[in-house]
């Protein structure tokens, strides 16, 4: 039984939960996720495992409410059971000694950056940390990312906190300060890796990036995750989720992401639909 | 005057000796819903049908059962009308009956063995194992009672839970072991559930069989992932005395020609997944969604191309296109399958194949490049090498296409299990009593054959029982 223990909104739509899942906890390293499925009539979506405690058996997965399925996922109150969690899926990232590496957390990808960060950070890198997010209400992890961090920095597109702009903004000083970078790291939305992915290609500087398609199993059994890298077709789920950034065809990638677009609009609208009528039944 | 005359009917219905042919729905009715094809004998047609059986003193339809079913005791049994008697005949061999019912090629098999064959009618054995095993659903008779008292309890582990998986775990627990099956997916069934459509098996026929099994004793565990959730060192350190992996051949092929990353090109797994397992059929009340598609195009010609074909017809299509590169006599599928799809409307390009698909502008797919075939010499599997005829390629329009040209073992527990061998395709390597590179792990079904049926992966988890059985028999606990 995958009980929800604890809930936390930690921006506007952006919510933390913790999972009982002891197998999964038991397992996972940074980089992974699991897939899962609310209820019986639900889809199967992946999420990133942001941490997990395995005394307790516990997964911590944040996420935010975008779709029918993740906005269903926010209505869940602790106590509460998710039907189905399957994990720790994907490859752990490779965590080892660089030297000097600069995370990139884009909006709600700053939670997969996260524990990516940590354990970089553990082995004994130089930290830095870029998070930014549309506005300040949207930062997460803000606390976190700055403890573990060497140098930390925010950006907002409104300049409501931090650096008025992008991440890559910051990304770009920094190489032209001829600050040593021995590895970028990016995640968050695909046109930000893809605008990282296309600052640090001309200096050579090692970008990792962390891909998010659209999944059904999560084994290797659909291929709906399949994106070119290099030369080749990958399947995300179990040859990623991390690839080389400087070889992803991003372009594809965005066109797969929006595959189900208009049906993802139409069953979220049905959902606000439905659950402003119960509202109203119970008001 | 009437103790004088024989009854009308031995007048008029002299022994039948024509095959009772399968009551169908209409193929115009059919190609709008997702119901079962094939609508069953009734009581009538099954025993009319088990009438022509000739009982042979050595019946050679047994030899033609990959598990070996009483087939004439349980045809004998229909005509008495002792349909309890014949259910209990059949489980003995074989686990699953509502579903090989259904599924299995008997053409090629029992079928194809019977000596009415001679005069080109043999006995429809798949039917009247359906008739028997519908019966046993509706009227629930199963009480199975395990005593496992008294016995050393070992523990098995089984991984996956399709028909190789759900045979070794049956008959293991009948013969007292305290078996668990582990599932990656959300519900047991493996090929069953997300491969075969709900119009050629329902899936509550899957979820009926798989219930069976765990009144067997089996206990089964979904959402693991051997290979990730556990590996199979940790199962042999949990406990688990001897191993059995029946994980199927999930990882579908792509031709790797250009654009097959194309919006709107599906493998055949995931259409069929989305379809059958997360019921896009019925979005928006499921969530999953699917591309139904105007032109739909589907590239293959098994069986899987046929169910993604008339699947895709089902959803809603226009007009769908099987390609194949062979002709139509060379056509992998089972024949029955082949002949429901052209009774739908399901066209064939025979010798064609594609070359490359087309997109748009907004990144969808709007065509496939194909180029004419020609056959050639026979290749390595006995059929004619199709070979492409120069300048010949031609386009066709579709908004959906389907990639239904196989799949292979998935690599996950190879990579995961040091010292478990397979080869370059992810098929394990076994021996003659199925056993693989490492010790204690027996493996069975489509994982070690490549792509096979039902049943043939049915007759490999019997063995596998017997053989996983006497081990455990003849050896002392595993050293952890």
């Amino acid at each position: 039984m995958f009980n929800i223990t604890e809930k936390k909104l930690l921006a506007s739509n952006i919510k933390l939960i913790k999972v009982y899942a002891p197998l999964i906890s038991k397992k996972n390293k940074p980089g992974q996720f699991v897939v899962l499925r609310i209820d019986e009539s639900g889809e199967r979506i992946p999420l990133t495992i942001v941490d997990s405690d395995p005394k307790e058996g516990l997964i911590t997965l944040i996420f935010q409410e975008a779709g029918k399925t993740t906005a269903k996922l926010g209505q869940l109150k602790e106590g509460d059971v998710i039907h189905d969690i399957l994990g720790p899926l994907g490859n752990p990232s490779e965590i080892k000694t660089y030297g000097q590496v600069v995370i990139i957390g884009g909006g709600v990808g700053t939670a997969v950056a996260y524990p990516e960060a940590k354990a970089l950070k553990t082995v004994g890198n130089r930290v830095i940390t870029i998070i930014g997010a549309r506005n300040k209400d949207l930062l997460i992890l803000e606390d976190e990312m700055k403890t573990l961090s060497d140098e930390f920095y925010i950006t907002t597109d409104d300049g409501s906190k931090g650096h008025h702009g992008f991440v890559t903004d910051v990304l770009k000083k920094l190489i032209e300060e001829k600050r040593k970078i021995d590895l970028v790291v990016a995640i968050g939305p695909t046109v930000m890796m893809r605008a990282i992915a296309g600052i640090t290609r001309p200096y050579n500087i090692k970008t990792l990036v962390s891909l998010n398609p659209i999944m059904i199993d999560g084994t290797g059994m659909c291929g709906g995750c399949r994106v070119t890298v290099g030369n080749s077709t990958k399947f995300v789920c179990v040859d990623g989720p991390e690839f080389d950034g400087h070889l992803v065809d991003f372009d594809q990638l965005l066109t797969r992401q929006r595959i189900y677009l208009d049906d993802e609009i139409k069953a979220l609208k049905l959902y606000e639909k439905d659950i402003g009528e119960k509202r109203g039944c119970q008001a | 005057m009437s103790s004088l005359t024989k009854p009308k009917s031995e007048f008029t219905n002299p022994k039948p000796s024509n095959r009772q042919a399968m009551p169908k729905q209409p193929p115009k009715e059919r190609g709008h819903n997702f119901n079962e094809v094939a609508l069953g004998y009734n009581i009538d047609l099954a025993q009319a049908e088990a009438d022509r059986c000739l009982q042979c003193p050595k019946p050679t339809c047994r030899e033609g059962c990959p598990v070996e079913i009483d087939i004439p005791t349980f045809i004998r049994l229909v005509k008495e009308g002792n349909l309890d008697e014949a259910i209990r005949i059949i489980r003995e061999k074989n686990n699953l009956p509502a579903i090989t019912g259904r599924v299995c090629p008997v053409e090629n098999q029992c079928e194809s063995h019977c000596v009415l064959c001679k005069a080109g009618k043999p006995i429809a054995i798949g039917a009247l194992e359906r008739f028997v095993a519908n019966h046993d659903n509706k009227k629930e008779l199963r009480k199975v009672v395990v005593d496992k008292n008294g016995k050393v309890r070992k523990i098995v582990a089984v991984v996956g839970s399709g028909p190789a998986s759900l045979t070794v775990a049956g008959d293991l627990s009948k013969f007292g072991y305290d078996v668990t099956v582990f599932e990656a997916l959300h519900e047991a069934g493996g090929v069953l559930l997300y491969g075969i459509p709900e119009f050629r098996l329902p899936k509550s026929i899957v979820r009926d069989e798989v219930e069976y099994v765990k009144s067997l004793g089996v206990k089964i565990e979904t959402n693991v992932l051997v290979g990730r959730t556990v590996t199979i060192d940790e199962l042999f350190s949990m406990g688990f005395e001897a191993i059995f992996i029946g994980a199927g051949a999930g990882t579908p092929y792509f031709l790797n020609l250009p654009g097959e990353n194309l919006n709107g090109v599906y493998s055949a797994n995931e259409f069929l997944t989305r379809t059958n397992m997360m019921k896009a059929y019925k979005f928006p009340e499921y969530d999953t969604p699917i591309k139904i598609g105007k032109k739909v195009a589907v590239i293959g010609g098994g069986n899987v191309a046929m169910d993604s074909a008339r699947t895709a017809l089902r959803l809603g299509a226009d007009e769908v296109t099987i390609i194949y590169r062979r002709s139509r006599d060379e056509l992998p599928a089972r024949r029955e399958e082949v002949e429901n799809a052209e009774e739908e409307g399901i066209r064939f390009l025979f010798l064609t194949s594609p070359t490359r698909f087309l997109g748009n502008e907004k990144g969808w797919v709007k065509g496939v490049e194909c180029i004419k075939m020609q056959l050639g010499e026979p290749d390595e599997s006995g059929r004619r090498r199709p070979i492409p005829v120069k300048e010949s390629e031609f386009l066709i329009d579709a908004d959906v296409v389907i990639i239904a040209i196989g799949q292979r073992p998935n690599p996950l527990i190879t990579q995961a299990t040091p010292g478990l061998k397979a080869d370059s395709q992810g098929i394990l390597k076994i021996d003659e009593n199925l056993k693989t590179s490492r010790d204690r792990v027996w493996a069975g079904g489509d994982i070690t054959s490549g792509e096979a049926t039902v049943i043939n992966a049915m007759g490999m988890g019997k063995k596998a029982a017997k053989l996983i059985h006497k081990f455990l028999s003849e050896n002392q606990a595993h050293a952890i």
